[in-house]
């Protein structure tokens, strides 16, 4: 019953010939807030796509409540993912419906209740999101803040087991941030689920996680709690607690053939080779 | 390290497998389409009636002005065109033939068919491609809903009853808007050029226009649901991707319509 709801396991992934993720292991303990922190290009997003099983990966496995996600049949990881819930950074909210509808969809789909049961059961998941009344709005007609309770709204209706929130304070004002941070904090408390939450708002961070896994360049940097990252003496992370750019190493030679417009003198394969293809 | 492939022959092996790769995903979205219609219910996904409905009402009934007015228009044109041809032989009298047999077998499903992919399955291609950059379908998918189930089955069940339905209102109405001219044109009353067509057209004829009508149907939303759910770029690449959808969907209708006349009347 207490075993972890997430477990990864040398996870390696990969975008073409570029090694995204390299040998990450994790595991999400019961009830607890775990932050996947990192800049931009660190993988967390890459890793959070593993997580939920939109990407297959090189190697690795992944365990999600006990079951390898990419192991089970299809009929099986649909079933899984009834127990999941995600909120994406851009809410994600289907446009062509109301937000009472969007957030009732997956009680439509995946139960057999009335109509009137599925409507209290919207209007109940709104309120937890202080979202009360704004059932007939459309998704346009929502403040960011607002489509990002009602995407909370949405993952929380099927009262998953595990919730994940993809930088759920982004481009909101730090007051609007902190309510997210706080709706986050009663969600757990109120529905014991384990929460993983990718961000790099670092104030946000440090609010509502139990454990934060800083990835850089693709792997574990560290993984403990707040106050040991805090304390760590680690200098990338220091960096990024502090907000301090790292220095690149400079190669004037290279420098100079980016200037000139100059390929690597690797890439031989002619003009379209700049594409990756 | 590779050999230097002259670009135009590294292109065109580029584009090769880029189309064979396009044609097995389309094959694949039939196949799964086909296997949640026939299965869905037993595995716990069914698909629903009122989706196909609101897409049978945007894509049937809401198109059928317009398909009234082309079809009318190219009724007339039929019949100005035979009755001009034929006088060259003092044949005019014959014209209903002409007119009834392209119209049936030919220009009603055709007409249909582009309108339709023009209406209908580019807007299918807009909202699957914006939908995909908005991350919805990404959302369906982590709800446990099938895309295809939820997204694709719906619009090509309402295709697929509802263009033959327009071929047939197409037929009627331009088999209508020539005889009007013809019956003027030639003095003979439309009862008597009513009577004509159908002694003149054979069921057969009618089910040659509805079945490639159903075909433009299935091709017309595969296309569409192929170039949304190949959006990437943006806004512009839902532009890009909503005109190359119309234009993919116009050609395969045309080279199918060819391709299908040769199979059956040889």
């Amino acid at each position: 019953m207490n075993q972890p709801p997430i477990v990864v396991e040398n996870l390696n992934t990969h975008y073409g010939d570029r090694h995204i993720l390299k040998n990450v292991s994790l595991a999400v303990e019961p009830g607890e807030i775990f932050i996947i922190m990192g800049g931009s290009g660190s993988g967390k997003t890459t890793l959070l796509n593993h997580l939920l099983g939109l990407l297959v990966p090189t190697s690795g496995t992944i365990r999600i409540l006990g079951q390898d996600i990419h192991a089970i049949p299809a009929l099986e990881r649909r079933k899984l993912r009834t127990r999941m819930g995600v909120a994406f950074q851009s809410g994600a909210l289907f446009s062509s419906m109301s937000v009472g509808d969007n957030i009732a969809l997956p009680l439509r789909e995946h139960s057999n209740l009335d109509e009137t049961t599925i409507g209290i059961v919207t209007r109940l998941k709104l309120e937890v999101v202080s979202l009360a009344g704004f059932e007939s709005l459309m998704p346009s007609e929502l403040s960011g803040g607002m489509i990002k309770r009602a995407a909370l709204a949405r993952a929380i209706v099927m009262d998953p087991r595990l919730l994940f929130c993809d930088e759920p304070s982004a481009g909101l004002d730090p007051v609007v941030a902190s309510s997210i941070d706080d709706l986050i904090l009663r969600l757990r408390d109120a529905m014991g689920m384990s929460i993983v939450v990718v961000t790099h708002d670092l104030e946000s961070a440090f609010k509502i996680a139990d454990r934060i896994c800083v990835l850089d360049r693709g792997e574990v940097l560290a993984l403990d709690t707040v106050d040991a990252i805090r304390r760590s003496d680690n200098e990338r992370i220091q960096n990024l607690l502090n907000r301090r750019t790292e220095e690149a190493e400079i190669d004037p030679d290279a420098y100079l053939r980016r200037l000139m417009g100059e390929k690597e003198r690797s890439s031989r394969f002619g003009p379209d080779a700049r594409k990756g293809l | 390290m590779p050999h230097r492939l002259p670009p135009l022959l590294e292109r065109v092996g580029r584009a090769a497998v880029g189309g064979v790769a396009e044609l097995g995903f389309a094959a694949s979205l039939l196949g799964q389409s086909l296997y949640w219609l026939a299965l869905g219910r037993a595995r716990g996904q069914p698909v629903r009636l009122a989706p196909i409905f609101a897409q049978g009402m945007d894509i049937g009934i809401a198109a059928l002005p317009i398909i009234t007015v082309l079809a009318a228009t190219i009724g007339l044109m039929l019949a100005i065109q035979g009755i001009y041809t034929l006088k060259t032989f003092g044949a005019e009298s014959r014209v209903t033939l002409g007119v009834a047999l392209s119209t049936v077998r030919e220009f009603s499903p055709l007409i249909t068919g582009i309108l339709v992919a023009g209406r209908s399955g580019s807007a299918l291609a807009a909202r699957l491609g914006t939908m995909r950059i908005n991350q919805e379908i990404d959302a369906l998918t982590v709800m446990g809903i099938a895309p295809v189930r939820f997204l694709v089955v719906p619009p090509l069940v309402a295709m697929a009853v509802l263009m033959p339905l327009l071929t047939l209102w197409a037929d009627l109405v331009s088999l209508a808007a020539a005889g009007l001219y013809i019956a003027a044109e030639l003095q003979t009353g439309f009862a008597a050029y009513a009577d004509e067509v159908l002694s003149l057209l054979k069921l057969n004829d009618l089910m040659h226009g509805l079945a490639k009508s159903a075909i433009f149907a299935v091709l017309v939303t595969i296309v569409g649901v192929v170039n949304g759910a190949s959006v990437s770029g943006g806004a512009e690449g839902v532009g890009r991707m909503t005109t190359r959808s119309v234009v993919q969907a116009i050609s395969a209708i045309v080279v199918t319509d060819m391709i299908f006349v040769f199979m059956v009347t040889r």
